[in-house]
Parts: C-alpha cells; sequence; structure tokens
C-alpha cells in the first residue's frame, strides 16, 4: 500500500499554489467579456491588465509588450510560423525567413519547425555538447550565412536543466541581423529572466510550470519588432490573439508569477539543497550511474539521473508503486520508438537515455521526501538490474 | 483529493506480475538449461532471456526462466508466459501468441502492446535451441521475411512491427515503412497483411 505520495515531476506540470488557488476561487464571479464596454466587460478587463502588469513585471518588460496565450506551445508556435509564413500577400518583412534552432528544443518547436520545412521553410539545427549547451562556434558559423531570420533557443531545458546563454545568443544573433526568440516556459520562476538585459525580441512563457493553472502562456514581443498573430479574427491582446480572455487563467497566472516573484530566492536555494541531497543520496548509495545535463548551469530543481542496466519504465513504475511521480526519457514511456531526443543529442549511449530518470523538485518538496526517495530507490534499481539481460554484460 | 491509488494504467493482474515477477533467472551458471533464447536489444530498449528445462522424453517445457531489460509490460507478460508454459508440450508452446498472454493478463495499454512480444519471440528460440541441440533440426521453425513491397523493400514482418507500434490505416502503415510509395501495386496485400496483423495483436 502507498504510504505517502511523493511528486517530483514539477517540469512536467506544477499543483496550484495556494494563494492562486483563492485567486481563481474570487474570480469565479468574473464572468464579464472583457471586450465589453460596461462595467462588467470593464472588471474583467481590470483583472486581466493587473495580470499583465506582474508579467510584464517579473521579466521586466512593458506590459503592453505581453500577449496572453493558450499555452507556452502556442507562444512557440506563434513565433514560428510568423516567421515560415510564405504567402507574401502581406509583404511582411519576416516572411520565408530561415530559422535556427537547436537540437533540444521541445517538441512543440521541433516538430513545428519540422511541418514548416516541409512547406519550403530552410530550418537549420544547433548541436550540443554533452552537458546540453549549444556549440557557440556553430552558433557563428551558421550566423555568418547571413540568412537566418530567426534564432530560436530555449533557455532552460525540460528535461536535463541545462541553461544556455540567451544574452551572448541574442547578441551574436542581432549581430548578423536575425531576431531572436527564447522558450523560457521551464526558466520561468526558477532563474531570473530580464528581457532587457538579454535583449531577446520574443519570448514564451506558461502558467502551469510555476504553479498556475494550465491552458494559459504569455509571449512577450518586444515593442517595434515584427508580429503577425496566429489566431486570427479578433481584436482581444491589441489584435494580436484573437478569442475571448481566459479570464480566470489569466488572473491566475498573474497571482502565481507574483507568488514567484516573491518565493524565488528562497525556493531556489530550498531546491538546490534538495537537490544535492538527492544527487549525493543518489552517488553513494546506487553504483554505475551518470547525471545528465550540466552540474552548475542547471535548474535549481532538475536532476536527470541514469542508471545502467534498468529500463527507465520500470524504474519510474516501480516509484510509482511507492507513491514517487518522476519521468523518464526511456522509448517506452513516450510511446514512440526512440528514447529522449534531448539526451542522444548530448552524445549519450542510447542505453543510457532508456535508463534515465527525471527528478523534477518543486515548492511542495522537503527533506523527509528526499530520504524516503533515497530509501526505496537503491532497492529498486538492485530489483530491476538482478532480473536484467543488460547489468552484468555491461559490467 | 481527485486521485486513486488504484487507477494504474494496467490491469490488477499486469500490475500484480509486474510488482512480484514470477520465475527470474537468478544465476545462469547453475541453471543447467535445455535450451536458451536471446531476443531483442538493449539499445531498441528491451532484450529479453529466456531458458527452458525440457522432458525429452514426453517432450514437454518443465521448466522456464527467464531476465528482461525491459519495461513494465515486458515484465509482467513474460512472468505470466512463464507461468503458462509450464507443462506444455514444446509444439503447443511454440504456438504461445502475445495475443494469448494479454488475454491472461487481463489486456495490455494498446501502445504497450508491442512490449509483449519479446517474451514470446524469446521463447520460441530457445525452443530452437533446444532442437538444434538434440540433433532435431527438422523440428525448427525459421522465421522468415517475405517481401511484400518490392520497390521499398518492406517484409511481412516489417508490417507486423509497424502494427505493433500502432499502425492502424494503411496511410500510418505508409508513413511508418514507406510501403507502396513508389509503384503501389502492392496496396492489396500490404493491407491484407495488416489486417492480419491487426487480427492477431489486438
Amino acid at each position: 500500500m502507498v504510504n505517502r505520495l511523493i511528486y517530483m515531476d514539477n517540469n512536467a506540470t506544477t499543483p496550484l499554489h495556494p494563494e492562486v488557488k483563492k485567486t481563481i476561487a474570487e474570480g469565479l464571479e468574473l464572468f464579464g467579456n472583457a471586450s465589453s464596454f460596461h462595467s462588467f466587460g470593464r472588471n474583467s478587463k481590470k483583472y486581466i491588465e493587473e495580470a499583465r502588469e506582474k508579467i510584464a513585471n517579473i521579466i521586466n518588460s512593458q506590459p503592453e509588450e505581453i500577449v496572453f496565450v493558450g499555452s507556452g506551445s502556442e507562444a512557440n508556435n506563434t513565433v514560428l510560423n510568423m516567421f515560415a509564413c510564405t504567402t507574401h500577400t502581406c509583404l511582411h518583412v519576416e516572411c520565408g525567413k530561415t530559422i535556427l534552432t537547436s537540437t533540444i528544443e521541445h517538441p512543440c518547436i521541433l516538430e513545428s519547425v519540422k511541418c514548416l520545412q516541409s512547406q519550403h521553410s530552410k530550418v537549420f539545427y544547433l548541436d550540443v555538447d554533452k552537458y546540453g549547451r549549444i556549440k557557440m562556434d556553430k552558433l557563428d558559423e551558421y550566423l555568418s550565412l547571413g540568412k537566418i531570420g530567426l534564432v530560436s533557443v530555449m533557455m532552460a531545458n525540460n528535461e536535463i536543466g541545462t541553461l544556455q546563454d540567451i544574452k551572448k545568443i541574442t547578441e551574436l544573433a542581432h549581430k548578423a541581423g536575425a531576431l531572436m526568440h527564447t522558450d523560457a516556459v521551464q526558466a520561468l520562476g526558477k532563474v531570473p529572466i530580464d528581457v532587457k538585459d538579454i535583449d531577446v525580441d520574443y519570448l514564451s512563457l506558461s502558467a502551469h510550470k510555476i504553479y498556475g493553472p494550465k491552458g494559459v502562456g504569455a509571449l512577450y514581443i518586444k515593442k517595434g519588432i515584427p508580429f503577425c498573430p496566429y489566431i486570427r479574427g479578433g481584436h482581444q491582446e491589441r489584435g494580436r490573439r484573437a478569442g475571448t480572455e481566459n479570464t480566470l487563467g489569466i488572473i491566475g497566472f498573474g497571482k502565481a508569477v507574483e507568488m514567484a516573484e516573491i518565493e524565488i530566492k528562497e525556493n531556489t536555494n530550498k531546491l538546490l539543497f534538495l537537490k544535492e541531497k538527492l544527487s549525493l543520496g543518489i552517488s553513494k548509495s546506487i553504483p554505475d550511474i551518470s547525471f545528465n545535463g550540466h552540474a552548475k548551469e542547471c535548474l535549481p530543481n532538475t536532476l536527470n539521473v541514469s542508471f545502467d542496466g534498468a529500463e527507465g519504465e520500470s524504474i519510474l513504475l516501480y516509484l510509482d508503486l511507492e507513491g514517487i511521480a518522476v519521468s523518464t526519457g526511456s522509448a517506452c514511456s513516450s510511446g514512440s520508438l526512440d528514447p529522449s531526443h534531448v539526451l542522444l543529442a548530448t552524445g549519450i549511449e542510447v542505453e543510457k537515455a532508456h535508463g534515465s530518470i527525471r527528478f523534477s523538485l518543486g515548492r511542495e518538496n522537503t527533506e523527509e521526501d528526499v530520504e524516503y526517495v533515497l530509501e526505496k530507490l537503491p532497492r529498486i534499481i538492485e530489483r530491476i538490474r538482478k532480473m536484467s539481460t543488460a547489468y552484468e554484460v555491461s559490467k | 483529493m481527485m486521485t486513486d491509488d488504484f487507477n494504474w494504467v494496467y490491469t490488477e493482474r499486469v500490475k500484480e506480475h509486474f510488482t512480484n515477477p514470477l520465475n527470474i533467472l537468478e544465476d545462469i551458471d547453475s541453471y543447467k538449461e535445455d535450451g536458451k533464447g536471446m531476443v531483442g536489444n538493449v539499445k531498441c530498449g528491451d532484450q529479453m532471456l529466456m531458458v527452458i528445462k525440457v522432458d525429452s522424453e514426453k517432450g514437454v517445457v518443465t521448466d522456464c526462466k527467464w531476465k528482461t531489460y525491459g519495461c513494465a509490460s515486458a515484465i509482467a507478460s513474460t512472468s505470466m508466459l512463464s507461468k503458462m508454459v509450464k507443462g506444455m508440450t514444446l509444439e503447443d508452446a511454440y504456438k504461445i501468441t502475445p495475443k494469448d498472454i494479454t488475454k491472461e493478463l487481463g489486456g495490455l495499454p494498446e501502445h504497450k502492446v508491442h512490449c509483449s512480444v519479446l517474451g514470446d519471440k524469446a521463447l520460441r528460440a530457445a525452443i530452437n535451441d533446444y532442437y538444434k541441440r538434440n540433433n532435431m533440426q527438422n523440428k525448427v521453425i525459421e522465421e522468415k521475411a517475405k517481401i511484400i513491397c518490392q520497390c521499398m523493400s518492406v517484409t511481412d514482418l516489417d508490417i507486423e512491427h509497424a502494427v505493433l507500434e500502432g499502425a492502424k490505416t494503411y496511410y500510418e502503415l505508409q508513413e511508418m515503412t514507406k510501403i507502396g510509395t513508389v509503384c503501389g501495386q502492392c496496396k492489396t496485400s500490404a493491407i491484407d497483411t495488416m489486417e492480419m496483423y491487426k487480427k492477431k495483436h489486438f
């Protein structure tokens, strides 16, 4: 019988912050359409604009540079589609430009560019080193071609937590005349983001990774930078995203951001401490393991480990039986044939990708949680290895 | 809280076999097997080793042990298979299909069915190995692939593989195997083969 439940899959999604719950509950009465001129509409509008200010504030932008969308994926798709559009009927300056992205992006970037490629867009991919960091010399090489319209590189990777030097990448992109987009969905609330400092042109955000509700994201678009809507047919969001606003989601997002700003320092310290304890504990108690990602330039909450000779989905499900929730880069859990494209891009052996587990800690995790995992995990790995055809072989 | 401890992706039976797998091969050196089969590849994410003991007079499998590098479905289905096969004649054991095992387990999630096919493959390899060790070459059945699409050299086994990976329509089959994408003459036989495997496995 499961005697406790421990959630360590916070990069997949997070539980609502108690304050966010309260805000949403209060907001249930807000039903007015923010586009209406009467008091009901104006009231909803007021709350939406307050949330916009909070989001602008946490990334140091102006409120009018923030567009609310339906998800981080929508934010990313919006930017990419703009550059790939080849209709040319609108004489848009950015149409049909070449896109440069990386091999470790979220599927919502990779699948989108793949589809755009099939519509004759040109796309180039940047490789990463064994820690998941963009190879800067390759970036230089591609940019020197002089044809790149957009560079899109994620700020923090969801699987291994590796952070990129977005400021530097942006500087190089701008020097080469390209615009810069970063998917900051995993970075928000975990590391400071300052759009003035890093100077990106577009930046994607999502609410549900920072203890906000699902179904709402935001796109930062720097003032004066070309933009073309993805969802058309309404004047909402200054004509940049049609569709009646998700008022409840947006105010929940605003509250989540407000709380993230207040708690970021305290949370970061705690997460770093717990992650260190977890990684040390695993190193001490389990042989033949390896950590994936960058040791320092990494999200404070993400720990990705490969266990030799143990298949990831089995580990995940044995942990699940003990009430511990994690995720894996194994092919078997993804429903596809291939293990994590991120881990493979870092050049690790396929076996290690199949045997990888991601612990992504959150604000609710405690030291006891980590101790509980460290109590259960070694036995699970030992058990799986005992029945594994791949353990002795690799020894 | 809106959670349910028992709301597992797998049936209770699968969970049982996954939690307490039967007939794990603990020490291959001291196990004097009569036949041994190893299939799959760790690089592809799953591998299966199966060993059997055979009563040569009766031609009956008396014991069966296994090891795997695989997911929950692979573990549970092989555990179940190892239980089913004991006491069976070699001929009957050879005929066990993944569908038989899945049925005993009370079903598997559709996208996990392909994980359950290694156990019976390893068993057939072990049985063939037993025949070979005992000079019964005439009984060995080789699984030969038959070309269905000449242009792209896609075989019936490729089609079976695609079906197990989730191909349900001819379009999906083409996406996965490129079958019939050149001259297109094989379309009818490709669809027939696909339907045959869909029936076999689902």
